[in-house]
């Protein structure tokens, strides 16, 4: 492992000063032994990756269930008190509120009658609101042009068997209607009639009644929601739906629970890994160790190498592995989620630390256990 | 004397064995225990996701349109038809009865009380218990909708008590244990119900109670029911009627949302059931993203413990060159030296295998009740599977490092040069 003869040693010795000897040891030791240095930084690496990935989906994961969950449609309602009218100002309040953090679509109603005298429940909307918050309605066609109904399915089989057009009257006034599509949801929807907003008010003249918000963000960022709401909307009653906030609570802390629990688990079995290559990678070395104490080092001196040697290690491997952790979480976020998950360089200093820390146990504690020996006994191979 | 060479090596270098197989057991408990979590958790989600409430509704099949406005029903109770609420236990007859979490039966009814004249009062089962055939079990709102919380107590279902909606008992001043006048006779309430929904302004009462107001006994008007089902694919999709054969079994023998609403018309007669889309179609869509993220993961976990077991044996084979030297020089062939070395890794996979695999058990178990409060079902084919992958990582792993230790030289070896 020295080749080097005595002249090329002497001469080098003369040219440069002494304190680069502690950078040339180093340099040395990563490139005489590429072998065990190589594998063990690969080690090094693959953790930092692997803690790197799981920390990363851990954070952000939340963030991309939440998506998810929003597909349940609205988590807040705002309904007008005693069944009256909102405020004509109150959508826009409600919008400002919200400020683009969510999706608010209003909703109007009324019973009005068919041509044989039977009751239907009619509602007025904004159709391409609807289409992104309730993604699960199933639409044949959505209503493109003035006067275009989407008929629920049990209500398009009383007011419009044959897909003809058909009269609808509410209070003396009649509005006739063509129907566009059917909608199917398995719930209330499917026996109503739903038209567009403009159409809906210049038949009955009623204004939304309520409206239906889909907030995104933190179960604290919906309560505050609420509180907001209902301090600048006093005529209206503004309400989380616990039923969509509940639900989502629970299975996502659940989720949260079980890969965090994973996380360690993968965390703690990489860091045994690299303890491991790197407890043998330095054992394996004693004899440097010894050779350094029989010439004299002090125990300090070599303590202070290895342990500059492993912290290097411990930072090359954690920025590396950190790169290709970032990509490892990218890519289960596209496969799984159809969206990366963003790098989060908060993360950095945490498995930065966490490597050097992994790697500083594993070379000290060899030579800690090493220091009582005499280097004589090492030398003859004992 | 191979076997002898194998027998001695484990007795003699107990440290170093311990030390790899430590590492093999380790990886392997944590595969197992990934493993077991992962195939185990579309199970415990969908349970859990059964918070979100009912995912299938069934109402009578000649019914007239539902007047709803906001969770208030307008319709006259003289209109549209009924179900009979002796059929209901049924639903604990079908072939999927087991993926049946609860069902709850409503009808609204408008009743006249004290101060205000309009209130509906909703007849429902809380946690009532019904008998079909042999088999008891016990059903209501309270495993149908979750989230529904009460100041109080719940009422019993053969008992006169009701709930009052929280909004409604602030406008009538009523707390739980106070009395109330519905249509005409005193009612105890036993609680204040909180749900977030409509129900905040009504009455919650026993089904009888409603049946009775209404004056028709046996009458519900529809059914909740809160099934676990597989997400939605193509295949679920199809109609049932164009089906033959053995794809007709099929379906009808895969929980799919759309299939136990098929099942559930043909258990309660006149019958129309529905799957609510708003929730059974969502479901499957988180479920499929918790699963396929927890895939990803244990293939991240199989991977950290395939890199762990194979660290380990790579360093405890790289410290036995010396060995190596001696059996050369003493002319062992490179061949015997690889076989000899891949028996022990063998030998060490299957001991450390075992024991990870008991100790992977444990810790998906404790997982298990920790997160989810439930016992976790460990497939029995699990076993051979981990243990053979937990031989195949340890040759894998071994494998490099045989082969430099077999090419070293001897001379070197045994001078102690690496």
């Amino acid at each position: 492992m020295i080749s080097q003869t005595k002249s090329d040693l002497t001469s080098r010795r003369g040219a440069k000063p002494h304190s680069s000897m502690f950078l040339r040891m180093l340099m040395r030791a990563a490139v005489l032994r590429r072998g065990r240095a190589a594998s063990a930084l690969l080690a090094m690496v693959t953790a930092a990756a692997v803690a790197t990935a799981m920390l990363n989906l851990y954070v952000d994961v939340q963030a991309k269930l939440r998506k998810e969950f929003r597909n349940y449609g609205a988590n807040v309602v705002v309904v007008a008190k005693d069944g009256q009218a909102l405020p004509a100002d109150t959508f826009a309040t409600v919008e400002s509120t919200l400020g683009g953090r969510g999706l608010a679509v209003p909703f109007a109603f009324v019973v009005a009658r068919t041509s044989d005298g039977r009751s239907v429940v009619v509602s007025g909307t904004d159709f391409d609101q609807v289409r992104k918050l309730d993604s699960w309605w199933s639409v044949t066609a959505w209503p493109s042009s003035e006067r275009d109904a989407l008929i629920g399915q049990r209500a398009a089989s009383v007011v419009s068997p044959e897909g003809k057009p058909f009269d609808l009257s509410f209070q003396g006034h009649t509005i006739s209607l063509r129907p566009a599509g059917t909608l199917r949801t398995g719930a209330s929807e499917d026996s109503r009639i739903y038209l567009s907003l403009k159409d809906f008010e210049a038949w009955t003249g009623v204004e939304p009644s309520t409206i239906e918000i889909a907030a995104s963000g933190t179960a604290e960022e919906v309560v505050e929601l609420v509180q907001k709401l209902s301090r600048s909307l006093p005529f209206a009653e503004v309400r989380p739906i616990r039923q969509i906030t509940e639900g989502e609570a629970r299975v996502l802390g659940k989720t949260r629970a079980t890969l965090a629990a994973a996380a360690a688990l993968i965390i703690a079995t990489a860091a045994l890994c690299v303890l491991s290559t790197l407890i043998g990678w330095v054992f394996d070395r004693r004899r440097d160790f010894a050779i350094m104490k029989a010439l004299g080092a002090s125990e300090g001196l070599i303590g202070g190498f290895f342990a500059a040697e492993a912290a290097a290690l411990g930072v090359t491997g954690g920025i590396v592995g950190f790169g290709i952790g970032v990509g490892v979480a990218a890519w289960i976020g596209r496969v799984n989620f159809h969206a990366p998950v963003v790098p989060r360089l908060n993360i950095l200093p945490v498995v930065l630390a966490g490597s050097v820390a992994v790697a500083l146990i594993s070379a000290v504690l060899p030579i800690f256990l090493l220091r009582r020996v005499q280097p004589a006994m090492i030398l003859r191979g004992e | 004397m191979f076997v002898r060479l194998v027998y001695e090596s484990f007795r003699r270098q107990k440290r170093r064995k311990v030390l790899a197989g430590v590492a093999i057991t380790l990886g392997v408990a944590v595969a197992t225990a990934m493993v077991a979590v992962a195939t185990d958790i579309g199970d415990k989600i969908s349970r859990e996701l059964r918070t979100y409430g009912a995912n299938l509704m069934v109402t009578p099949q000649e019914d007239t349109l539902d007047l709803q406005i906001g969770g208030v029903d307008l319709k006259p109770p003289s209109d549209g038809a009924y179900l009979n609420e002796a059929d209901l236990p049924k639903i604990k007859g079908m072939f999927w009865r087991n993926n049946i979490v609860g069902f709850a039966p409503m009808l609204p009814v408008n009743v006249g009380i004290s101060s205000d004249s309009n209130v509906t009062l909703l007849g429902t089962y809380f946690s009532k218990q019904l008998a079909f055939g042999k088999e008891n079990f016990t059903t209501g709102v309270r495993s149908t909708h979750p989230w529904w919380k009460v100041q109080g107590a719940w009422p019993d279902d053969n008992s006169q008590d009701v709930l009052l909606g929280e909004t409604l008992a602030a406008k009538l001043g009523r707390k739980a244990g106070d009395e109330i006048d519905i249509a005409g006779r005193a009612h105890r309430v036993a609680g204040v119900l909180s749900t977030g929904g409509a129900e905040d302004n009504q009455i919650v009462a026993p089904l009888a109670l409603a049946q009775e107001t209404l004056g028709k006994p046996g009458a519900v008007r529809r059914v909740y029911v809160s099934a676990l089902t597989k997400p939605e694919d193509a295949f679920a999709r199809r109609d049932p009627q164009s089906l033959r054969g053995a794809e007709y079994d099929r379906w009808y023998c895969s929980p799919y949302a759309a299939s136990i609403a098929y099942q559930l018309q043909e258990a309660i007669p006149h019958s129309h059931a529905e799957q609510i889309r708003q929730i059974a179609q969502n479901e499957g869509t988180v479920l499929s993203r918790i699963e396929g993220l927890m895939l990803l993961v244990t293939l991240a976990a199989l991977f950290a413990s395939a890199l762990a077991v194979s660290s380990a044996m790579a360093t405890a084979i790289f410290e036995r060159r010396s060995e190596v030297g001696l059996m050369k020089a003493l002319g062992a062939g490179g061949l015997t030296v690889a076989v000899l070395f891949f028996a022990e890794a063998l030998l060490l996979a299957l001991i450390a295998g075992v024991i990870g695999f008991a100790a992977g058990t444990v810790l998906a178990r404790e997982i298990s009740r920790s997160i989810f409060g439930a016992q976790i079902t460990i497939q029995p084919v699990l076993f051979p599977v981990i243990l053979a992958v937990a031989v195949v990582v340890t040759f894998a792993g071994s494998a490099m490092a045989i082969r430099r230790a077999v090419k070293f030289d001897p001379v070197y070896a045994l001078r102690g040069e690496a």
